[in-house]
Formats: C-alpha cells, structure tokens, sequence
C-alpha cells in the first residue's frame, strides 16, 4: 500500500493501492508464459495438432496434405530426398514426408483420447474412492496391487495380443493399464482434501456430496491431474510407439511413427536415412509433450504462486 | 546374579514382535503372503488374455498348414482339447509344483529351462546396465545440485530431459547409426561395431562390444530418471539447517557432502531403485528386439506371436515375481535407513 499525497495544503487522501486481483489461471498461465522451453513445446504441439487435424479432415474428401502416403513407386525405392519427396521414398517407394505428415494424426489420437478416457474411469474411481472409501476404496487398492505387479508394457502387449491389433484395442490397453495411476492421484487428494475446512463448512452448511464434489474437490485437486494427464500424453504415444515398433501394435502399411521406424529398421542397412524420420518426430512429439508438462507443473503448483 | 528370567516362549514371540525388527519380520510376512493372491490374477488374466487371442500356436504363417488331424492330436497331447477353466485349474496346479510346462513351440523343451537360457543373456545386460546407472545418475544428480544454476547444472538437466523424453528404441537406432553405420561407411567397411547377436563364447564372463550398445540403450532412461531425482532431493538437503550447521562448523566440502548431505538425500533414490527394476525389465524388450539379443524380452514377444501359451505365462509369472520382490527388497530397505519410517 502506498500514501500518495495530493498537492500541499490540500487534506491528505490516502490512496490505497490494491494489488491487481490474480485468478488462478491467468496467474498459472503467467507463469508458463515465462518457462521459454515449455512456450516452444506448445508452439510443436500446436503445429502437430494442426497437421494432425488437416489430414484427418483432407482424407474424408480424398486429399492428401503433401502427398498420398499409401501409394507405392516400386521403380524408385530407398530415392533420397528431392523436390517432389523432400524426405526421400521408402521401401516401397513411399513418400517418407506424406508418411511422417500423416502419422500425427495417429500419435495425436493415441495421446489425446487415451487421456480422455483415463480421465473419464480415473475420475470416477478416483473421487468414488476418495470421497466415500468402503468397498470402491478397496476394489482400487487391490487392483493396482495387480497392476504393479505387472510391468505395463507387457501387459498392453498382452491385451492387444488377445484384441487383435487395431487402433481401438490399442487405446483400450493403454487406458485399461494407465486409469489406475490417475485414480490415485485423485483418491490421494480427496482424502487430504476432505478434511479441509472449507469442506467441512461446505458440508455443515448442507451441501450434498455430489454438489462437494464438483465445486470443492474437482477443481481444487485440478493442478495435479492436469499435469498427470499432460504427461500421460507422451507416454500414451511412445507405448503406441514401441508397440508397433516391436510388431505388436498397428498392423503395415499403417502410416504410424512406430510401423515406419519398425519398417524403417529392416531396411537400416539399405537406407539409414528411413528409420531416422520417424524415430525424430517420435522424440519430438514427447519431448515437446514433456515441456510442456514441467511448465504446467511449474506453472500450477499452488507453492510458487506469488 | 542369577541368569536373567528368561519368560516364557510365548512372552519372547511377543516381545520380539513388539521390536522394530519383529515388526519388520511381520510386515515382510505380510507381504509375502500378499503375493499369492496378486500372482494368482496375474495368471488368471494372462490366461484368459492369452487364450482369448485370435489364432493358436499351430498356426504356420507363410508355411504349410498342418493338417486337422495332427492339429487335434497335439491338442490333445498338450491338454488344449479340455475346456477352457478345466486347462486353468490343471496349469495353476502344476504351478504350484514348480511345473511350468513345456514350450508349444520349441516342442518338448521344458519353459523352466527355456526361460534360464533366456536369462543368461538378459541377467548380464540388465546388471551392466545397473552398475552403470547407479554411480553415473547418483554421481551427476549429485554434482548438479551441487554446482546449481551453473552450466554443469543446465547440461545435466537438458540431458536427462532429454533421457527421460526420448524413447529407448529411437536411442538405439542412434547408436546404431552413429557406432555402426556410419563408422562402416567412412572406413570403407573396414570397421564398425557390432550391433546385433549374442557374443562371443570366449569372451570375458560372456561380456564383450557387443553388449556396449544395448547396455547404453537400456542405461540412457534410468539414468536420467536417477539423475533428475537425485538432483531434486539433493537440493532439498542442502537447504536443510544441519547442512547449514556443518558448513559453520567449517567442515570441508567433502565431508558436507559425504557424511551429510548424501545420508539423507540419497533415501528417495533407494526407493526408485525398485520401479527401476520394473523400467529395466520393460526396457529388455525392446532392446533385446533391436539389438536381437535371445533373452528373455526378445523371448516374450516371440511367444506372444506365436501363442506359446506355456511360455507366455511363464515369462509373465517370474516378471511378476522379480518386480514384485525388488520393491519388497526396496521397502525393506527404506525402513532399514530411515528410522523415521514406521511400518502399518
């Protein structure tokens, strides 16, 4: 505060200086503005979701963004880079580019519905568990004991094994396996929430669980399972990733990242050049990803607030 | 004086229980009972999963189908033919005998002696991989909280971002390139290290350049993972008021660091130590496929491909097993060094 005065002679008046008010997301988005690495990430991931959406909706009319990423050229197989395929053209003659265009869609899709599906179950078992304990509680303890039992990538592998291998039962592992973490998370910080007094006033002043859940427990738990989600995000691509790579996800000729660096290194030898694209916009996706998820970490963390 | 009374064995149980170290010996009893059922509905999805899976292992891709009748007869030589919990309650059976069958693919080879042969070349990755990751990430965590916000610091950081970003596979297939392909071709083939295959027999216990990469591929995230938590709770330390204290004391960096700071910083990397297992178990499968290395990842997936329902399951159970025992040897530990932990 601050005690201006106004010209001599005159009564003082005092101004009082109120700080600027500060919601949490403007402040949280303040902070993220000013972690430079994270700004970068969001500007791929921007780029990624862009490119993902504009070859989604240009295949529903038949178009391609670069080119047609399914048509092969057997006369010009392993061509290095020219006008027409920046990238080169693969083993089949391929265009590398189209290839490595199209498969954001794919990565895209993995990250981001996998999520959604994990907030959805992780969610509701998370604040079930967390809010009224008994036998929800228990049911969820008893199933992550089994889950950590088993390393996650070879029970995904299992599942898709026994689904066929499709997109649909790929996102299906990924959620079935990765739901238990966010349930935790979430049950982890209702309980601490829980006996917070701004719910107990929230419960002495009549309010139902449902109505305590929604507007005291979801969002003030927020940070956390944004940044948990955020960072499932990569994980989600790099499991759909290594699946296909071993030869356990998507099926050929799927333009996937990790059909094309599986592909890709068959013919290492041949053409390194090939498994290098793939392998690049991999990295790139998840390290984008992962900046992005320490800027929010940063960002939301209720302890750096200013 | 006489010798002190010695109570009765009952009052001994119980004082030894009413100890830290009975409380210890219970807890780990619990857990390991614990175990039974977890390692029951591991197998019990793994063989409905298994099972559920489209094709069987008869199925010759690309070769010459083998006909109805030799397809009924190893059926029935191998159980297949009985209904489907029938064949469960058998397999727990054997199980619980220390049989685990034999391999559907490899006719006749018992999955016990399949899956040692495996281990013999994932052991000894997996171990150089872990001699490797303890000293490197402790030792860079240590130093970049000690020299924070100076460059060394921003390498270390950028580095293990970059480690715990980057996938593993997509590791190797740079170290491939930069170690193999790329040597090979400016040296006109006349070198270029080794990328794939067992190694040699004569090599000194079994270790020799070819483990060099994929012992690299495996160690780059769990050395990151390492790092980066030994960075933070080392951090943590240094701002704590007895660090302070022997800093005033005037003690000299070395024993600040040795006698104080690592003591307390290092209990939350010893409680990683058991989810690096897990990580170092995934990461056995996908570097045993890119540097096809005939271990017990690369195994995993070959039996998954070729529905080894035998094998399948007993790969699965002793990667259960292995997890599961690491993180009780972990917890034990975490109780052993931190006396302000108290067990439930």
């Amino acid at each position: 505060m601050a005690v201006a005065v106004a010209g001599a002679g005159a009564p003082a008046a005092i101004d009082w200086e109120v700080p600027e008010q500060v919601g949490l997301w403007s402040d949280a988005w303040r902070r993220f503005r000013r972690n430079k690495v994270a700004v970068i990430g969001l500007c791929l991931v921007g780029i990624l979701v862009l490119d993902a959406i504009a070859s989604a909706l240009l295949s529903t009319t038949g178009h391609y963004l670069w080119a047609d990423p399914f048509k092969q050229d057997v006369n010009n197989i392993f061509a290095g880079s020219s006008a027409a395929h920046p990238f080169g053209q693969d083993e089949l003659g391929r265009d590398v580019f189209a290839r490595v265009l199209k498969g954001a869609e794919i990565s895209m899709q993995i990250g981001l519905l996998t999520q959604l599906i994990i907030l959805v179950i992780g969610g509701l078992v998370g604040l079930t568990a967390g809010y009224f304990g008994g036998w929800v509680d228990n049911l969820l303890m008893r199933f992550t004991d089994v889950m950590y039992a088993f390393p996650d990538l070879l029970f995904i592998i299992v599942v898709v094994a026994a689904m066929g291998r499709s997109l649909l039962s790929i996102f299906v592992a990924i959620s079935v396996v990765n739901w238990v973490n966010l349930a935790r998370l979430i049950r982890g910080q209702v309980l601490q929430l829980r006996e917070k007094e701004f719910v107990e006033g929230a419960r002495a002043s009549g309010s139902t669980p449902l109505k305590i859940i929604l507007k005291h427990l979801l969002p003030n738990s927020l940070g956390p399972i944004i940044v948990s989600l955020t960072f499932g995000i990569p994980q989600a691509i790099f499991l759909e990733a290594v699946l296909s790579y071993l030869g356990a996800g998507l099926p050929p000729p799927t333009p996937s990242w990790g059909v094309m660096t599986h592909d890709g290194y068959d013919a290492i030898s041949a053409d390194p050049v090939l498994v290098i694209f793939p392998a690049i916009a991999i990295a790139i996706t998840m390290l984008s990803f992962t900046f992005i998820g320490d800027g929010l970490r940063d960002a939301l963390d209720p302890r750096m607030r200013k | 004086m006489g010798a002190p009374s010695r109570g009765g064995a009952l009052l001994q149980v119980q004082r030894f229980l009413g100890s830290r170290g009975g409380h210890l010996a219970f807890y780990v009893f619990k857990r390991v009972l614990w175990l039974v059922p977890v390692l029951f509905f591991v197998i019990l999805v793994t063989f409905v999963l298994a099972h559920a899976a489209p094709g069987g292992p008869w199925d010759r891709n690309g070769g010459r189908e083998l006909s109805d009748a030799v397809r009924k007869a190893k059926d029935i030589k191998y159980g297949l033919d009985k209904p489907f919990w029938e064949q469960f309650v058998i397999y727990v059976g054997n199980v619980i005998h220390f049989d685990f069958g034999t391999s559907l693919q490899s006719e006749g080879i018992d999955v016990k002696d399949r899956i040692f042969t495996g281990w013999k070349y994932t052991a000894q990755i997996g171990l150089l991989a872990f001699l490797f990751i303890v000293p490197v990430g402790i030792g860079t965590g240590v130093i970049a909280a000690l020299r924070q916000n100076t460059w060394v610091d921003y390498v270390v950081l950028a580095l293990s971002t970059a480690g715990a970003a980057v996938p593993n596979f997509v590791v190797g297939f740079f170290l491939v390139i930069l170690l193999a392909i790329i040597p090979y071709k400016f040296t006109g083939g006349n070198f270029a290290l080794p990328v794939s295959g067992p190694p040699a027999d004569d090599a000194w216990f079994g270790i020799d350049i070819h483990y060099l990469m994929p012992v690299l591929t495996l160690a780059f995230l769990p050395i990151a993972y390492i790092g980066r938590l030994t960075r933070s709770s080392t951090l943590e330390t240094l701002r704590q008021d007895y660090v302070r204290t022997a800093w005033a004391k005037g003690l000299p960096e070395r024993k600040v660091v040795i006698g104080h700071v690592l003591k307390n910083s290092l209990i939350p990397v010893v409680t990683a130590l058991g989810p690096l297992f897990a990580i170092l178990v995934t990461g056995s499968v996908v570097v045993e496929s890119v540097f096809q290395i005939p271990g017990v990842g690369k195994m995993f997936i070959d039996s998954i491909g070729a529905r080894d329902y035998p094998v399948i399951l007993g790969l699965v159970i002793q990667f259960a097993l292995i997890v599961a025992i690491a993180n009780l040897i972990v917890d034990i530990l975490y109780v052993v060094i931190d006396p302000r932990i108290r067990l439930e």
